[in-house]
């Protein structure tokens, strides 16, 4: 019977000091809204690491029937579509350097001359809508051993002529559907669509698919991304 | 004479409060991600979401998907491994249909040891809910990786309308069990307790 009476006071205790931690946490989480942003921000960087885990380089994404290709094809971007860069193809040149033997300085042309990689395959927002689109362009990987990276080298970085910028890690980036797009649906890149080289690497969310390139940099530091640092997961693998 | 019996580990009772938090901060701030680009037309309010934009919705889902694989996991071992728990079976339509008439009456017993058969399908139906849930989930987050679920559930488009309906399954559960506790709120303490001061005084060697 003594026995019984203890267990139940445990009880009444436990039950209440898990009742009193939960109010504790929640009352906590909306006086202090910064703390509770900094551990959601930690729990996504464990998500980083869980993705790198997932991700398996030899897995390809689903790629799509011509006829499935989603038309008109949304725009999307942090700024409206009128704003679009224009960017001047003649003086535009794409350049890889950072972590490698040799600082690439390429035309369109150049870039065209380049074995080109075609892919049909979906589009993922992190918004939650998808499109199917056709892309095609050198490989970045390509691109990256022409000049002679660091392989294992940790990040490669996007930075585009409208200020965007995010960074990928090096096993996404080697992935051989991750090109460097010169063409939408056969033709040149549109301007809205990132005109003339854009991103495109159907492994990760939309937003990683950085358009109008103009630097690549190879690269061990971290440098985030334009919507990463404002809280999107880094590694928004798919 | 009425007496108290342990009828609920603290490990069932851990589960059972890390699954409300998971379910409800999952519901919420998943229906902040929703809002983004809805695929019905309706959006939830501001008040009632989980999250001030996209970015911090997101961050509170996948935070909290971790929460619910932990419960959810530690249920199915629990269940399926350990054995433990009030038997959720077995369940037969003559034994349900007397069992909701006799709760529609109010005639029901309330012997917190024992599940009803009308509480009996209201739990195996949400666990299976929250399966599917736990698995479009998995499939909306790593379409790639883990692209034999959303191959399952007719590929990316048709898995965000699986979550969806899968969520507002356990909307429906929460009603009702929430309903169903507050009519009987000694289930309430024994499940934050661990004890229930039973009615039944045919076992008297317990005491």
């Amino acid at each position: 019977m003594r026995h019984e009476i203890d267990l139940s006071r445990r009880a009444v205790l436990t039950g209440l000091a898990g009742v009193g931690s939960a109010a504790a946490l929640g009352g906590a989480s909306i006086m202090f809204p910064n703390a509770n942003r900094n551990i959601l921000q930690s729990v996504s960087y464990w998500n980083d690491r869980t993705q790198h885990f997932l991700f398996d380089p030899y897995k390809s994404a689903q790629t799509y029937d011509v006829s499935t290709i989603t038309s008109p094809f949304p725009f999307n971007g942090f700024y409206p579509q009128s704003l679009a860069p224009n960017v001047d193809i003649d003086a535009w040149r794409l350049i890889v350097g950072g972590r490698t033997s040799k600082t690439l300085s390429m035309t369109v042309s150049d870039l065209r001359q380049l074995d080109s990689e075609s892919q049909i395959t979906r589009l993922i927002c992190i918004e939650g809508w998808s499109a199917v689109g056709q892309w095609s362009g050198p490989s970045v990987r390509n691109l990256l051993e022409r000049a002679q990276a660091d392989l294992s080298s940790r990040y490669v970085e996007f930075h585009c002529s409208d200020g965007y910028w995010t960074s990928i890690d090096m096993a996404s980036a080697l992935h051989p559907q991750t090109i460097i797009a010169l063409d939408f649906l056969g033709r040149p890149l549109p301007t809205a669509f990132g005109r003339p080289a854009r991103l495109r690497i159907p492994t990760k969310l939309g937003f990683k698919n950085a358009k109008h390139i103009e630097r690549v940099v190879v690269s061990n530091d971290w440098v985030g991304g334009y919507w990463e640092d404002k809280g999107y997961n880094w590694f928004a693998g798919l | 004479m009425a007496h108290d019996r342990k009828i609920r580990s603290g490990f069932e009772r851990l589960l059972h409060w890390l699954n409300a938090a998971a379910i409800l901060t999952l519901i919420f701030s998943g229906w902040e991600v929703f809002n983004a680009a809805p695929f019905y037309p309706i959006s939830f309010p501001d008040w009632i979401t989980l999250g001030t934009d996209l970015t911090t919705g997101l961050l509170w889902h996948f935070a909290a998907m971790w929460l619910f694989l932990i419960s959810l996991g530690g249920f199915l071992i629990r269940r399926l491994i350990l054995r433990k728990g009030i038997p959720l079976t077995p369940i037969s339509p003559s034994g349900f249909a007397n069992d909701l008439r006799a709760a529609v009456k109010g005639n029901l017993g309330h012997d917190l040891t024992v599940y009803n058969q009308v509480q009996r399908l209201l739990y195996l139906g949400v666990v299976v809910i929250m399966i599917i849930a736990f698995l479009s989930g998995l499939a909306l987050w790593k379409p790639v990786q883990f692209s034999f679920i959303g191959d399952t559930m007719g590929g990316y488009e048709w898995v965000r309308r699986w979550h969806f309906w899968a969520m507002a399954g356990i909307c429906v559960f929460l009603v009702i069990h929430v309903a169903m506790a507050l009519l009987v709120p000694k289930t309430i303490a024994g499940m934050i307790f661990g004890f229930a001061t039973s009615q039944r005084v045919d076992k008297p060697h317990e005491a």
